[in-house]
């Protein structure tokens, strides 16, 4: 039924086809990722780097991660009118704080001999922050995006409510005509897109890992796999952030 | 706009409605806490034991995180058949992603157990289902409660969502304010699922605190 | 082995106290439980249903309410399966849903229409005087500028033009608007039934035409025109409630009537207006209105 639905040709084609709803929810998608990175990320930098504010990101962004998303659409909406800037901001500030921690996370994570050793060579600040903690914050900080991109496919489709095309639209308008096979079909779009992007992204992460770190795990036993793996586990990292900051 | 807010407030059938959504929300989100921690441990006790159930429940419960919590509620009634507008279909996909959320830590947990303890357990007498619930269990607590304080924060923004399949709950605050064009309401619920939040994520910690008394006598964790 | 017990304990008693409230029981008062009424997500349905409710708990029943469930799709789909027995409707949509060929678009004509077309298991009580249609309207400058009067005027110059409307406008009407004006859109752009994004749509210029109802508050506010329908595409919308068979008792029925006969067209839009307007609570604005007319 959802299969039909999915390979009907008319359902690939005008404003209300697939591939202009899945273009939509993209590009919704690539800009709160990518303006939630652009303040995120300096800011994570910031943070891990001179250890000055992280109990207030840290604790920030979990308290973040508990706004209700339907709530903040509405909002917004209300607030700033016209349907899409309201929803692309809102889906910034829910990507922000999986960014954040991530990076902050990252920085911190950084083996502090490493650092030391960064040092004694004469780095300066700068240098060690571009040369040696950037780019071993980089799987944990991709996890982080990971995890925001994540957020953003789910709420996209929320935001659909206040009048944002995407997906969300098969979803909320297949509900309101109890269409169940356009539904279930956006429903199916909506995950595979998830699925899609958190897959690339992995596949990211594995590529970053630098090759010292890399080296460094297979002498300790621990595969690069692993390294990563860290990165990903949300709960992993938030557990062991919150367990710093209590 | 504090006008606004306490003339809304005002109302007696207004507070009486916000009481009877905060009611309802905390079922739709913490119901599924309870369901979702008694699936994980059991799986992960069973994915500890066994390779290739670790690989696939693992693999399962990442896809299972990915899917939008918007397209979980509208699937879940044709694939369980229930009512389309119980209550039941918010609770059930979030108990499955609760369960999703929790599985790997309970595995990580079961892992870290020493085996010098399990070793002394057994040589105790301890049959492994004994073993399990006496020792094994109990020194998953931290590691457990860490997850479950992620899945109740995640669990209670959620819930929201489902306002928009007229599922109540604070949710329908969002949609209430949205369609008269009015923000008390949109207020009110946000703050109210922020404190609901909060309240939870307090109340875990000192559950953690009371289950795990060796780590308190010990004076630093 | 003490510590374990305390956790399944813990565990335990949570998992009872959380299946005390059962929360499969939505309610249908098919058997005991409270009698469920719902409505759909926009004002005035949330409006007709608190009036409803009122009405039928003044006889002494257990009443639920399930308000902005969604669209008539789900709304009916949720009487059939039990999980409601009291919904608010127009006599003209529903006539349509039922009937998808369905012509007629006098208020008799629909009512009675609909009393036969209704599936089993339902029925639609006394229809009120009360009505609010469905209705296209443009900005005052587009009405002006193109000379728009009626949906007659509109047909030809559809082409250029992006209709805002709800998720469903495309299913009911599309082709019928074509058949009747000629009218085929450049875009059906969707946005949510007559509320705050189709009327922020319509204000920015994101679309031209927007399908509202003539009780909404925003047509007045905004100086929106409201297009003629001479060829009756919308039919009469009279208020009247689709029960669920055997669901309310005749006392129940009485007291859901006397609301039906107590409603005006402009009583009704005098109270969508408090709420939309002066934002005021659907309870207070329906218990106001129950206590005016002596329940």
């Amino acid at each position: 039924m959802t299969l039909s639905w999915l390979f009907d040709p008319a359902h690939w084609s005008g404003t209300d086809g697939i591939p202009v709803r899945l273009l939509q929810h993209l590009r919704y998608t690539l800009v709160a990722a990518l303006a939630a990175t652009a303040v995120a990320v300096p800011l994570g930098l910031f943070v891990g780097h001179t250890g000055r504010g992280g109990v207030l990101v840290v604790g920030g962004s979990n308290a973040m991660r508990a706004l209700p998303t339907l709530g903040l659409v509405t909002f917004l909406f209300l607030v700033l009118g016209s349907g899409e800037v309201s929803a692309l901001v809102a889906l910034t500030v829910l990507a922000v704080p999986p960014v954040l921690a991530g990076t902050y996370a990252g920085i911190q994570d950084t083996d502090a001999g490493v650092v030391d050793a960064a040092r004694g060579m004469g780095m300066t600040g700068w240098q060690r922050l571009w040369r040696v903690e950037l780019p071993n914050a980089l799987p944990l900080l991709l996890g982080g995006v990971r995890n925001a991109v994540l957020q953003v496919v789910a709420t996209t489709a929320v935001a659909a409510y206040v009048g944002l095309g995407g997906l969300g639209r098969f979803l909320l308008d297949g509900l309101r005509a109890f269409d169940y096979p356009k539904m279930v079909a956006g429903a199916v779009l909506v995950a595979a897109l998830a699925m899609v992007l958190d897959l690339l992204l992995a596949l990211l992460q594995r590529a970053v890992v630098p090759r010292g770190l890399r080296l460094a795990a297979r002498g300790r036993g621990r595969g690069p796999a692993r390294v990563v793996e860290r990165g990903r586990t949300e709960v992993a990292a938030d557990a062991a952030m919150r367990e710093g900051t209590e | 706009m504090l006008d606004d807010l306490s003339r809304y407030l005002g109302s007696e059938s207004t507070r009486q409605l916000i009481v009877d959504q905060l009611v309802q929300h905390v079922e739709l989100a913490l119901l599924p806490l309870v369901v979702g921690v008694a699936l994980a441990i059991p799986l992960g006790w069973l994915a500890q034991r066994h390779p290739l159930l670790r690989t696939s429940l693992l693999g399962v419960a990442n896809v299972v995180y990915t899917v939008p919590s918007l397209a979980f509620f509208v699937v879940i009634p044709g694939v369980i058949g229930t009512q389309i507008l119980a209550p039941v279909n918010v609770i059930a996909a979030l108990s499955v992603y609760t369960a999703a959320l929790l599985v790997r830590p309970v595995v990580d947990a079961l892992d870290a157990v020493p085996g010098h303890v399990i070793a002394a357990a057994t040589a105790m007498g301890y049959r492994p289902l004994r073993r399990f619930l006496a020792v094994e269990l109990p020194l998953a607590v931290p590691v457990l409660t860490a997850g479950v304080r992620v899945a109740s924060v995640s669990n209670i923004s959620l819930a929201s969502v489902g306002a928009l399949l007229g599922i109540g709950g604070l949710g329908a605050l969002f949609t209430s304010g949205f369609q008269t064009s009015y923000l008390p309401p949109i207020i009110v619920g946000i703050v109210l699922v922020l404190a609901l939040a909060l309240v939870v994520d307090l109340v875990l910690v000192g559950l953690r605190r009371l289950l795990t008394p060796w780590a308190r006598a010990g004076g630093a964790r | 082995m003490k510590r374990a017990w305390v956790v399944l304990a813990v565990l335990a008693s949570v998992v009872v106290a959380g299946c005390g409230g059962d929360p499969t029981k939505g309610g249908g008062g098919g058997g005991s439980g409270p009698l469920a009424i719902g409505s759909a997500d926009f004002a005035e349905s949330e409006l007709l249903m608190e009036l409803y409710a009122g009405a039928v708990r003044s006889t002494g029943a257990q009443v639920q309410t399930r308000p902005r469930i969604g669209s008539r799709e789900v709304l009916v789909r949720a009487l059939q399966d039990g999980s409601l027995a009291v919904v608010p409707e127009y006599a003209g949509n529903l006539l349509n849903y039922f009937d998808k060929d369905a012509t007629a678009a006098k208020s008799d004509e629909v009512y009675a229409q609909l009393q036969q077309k209704v599936p089993s298991g339902l029925q639609v009580l006394e229809k009120s005087a009360a009505e609010d249609k469905d209705v296209l309207v443009v900005s005052k400058e587009t009405a002006e500028r193109q000379g728009l009067r009626s949906m007659a005027d509109l047909g030809p110059k559809c082409g250029d033009l992006v209709l805002g409307a709800a998720g469903e406008w495309r299913g009911r009407w599309e082709a019928r608007i074509k058949q009747l004006y000629g009218c085929v859109f450049k875009e059906i752009r969707t946005t949510d039934p007559a509320g705050p994004v189709t009327v922020e749509a319509l204000r920015s210029g994101q679309v031209q035409v927007a399908n509202l109802f003539t009780t909404a508050s925003a047509i007045g506010v905004n100086g929106f025109v409201e297009l003629a329908d001479p060829k009756q595409m919308y039919p009469a919308q009279n208020v009247v409630p689709l029960v669920r068979q055997s669901a309310l008792d005749d006392r129940g029925r009485q007291a859901v009537n006397r609301v039906s006969a107590a409603l005006t067209t402009e009583k009704l839009s005098a109270m969508v207006r408090r709420i939309e307007v002066d934002k005021a609570t659907v309870a207070d604005v329906a218990s106001g209105f129950l206590k005016e007319n002596g329940f």
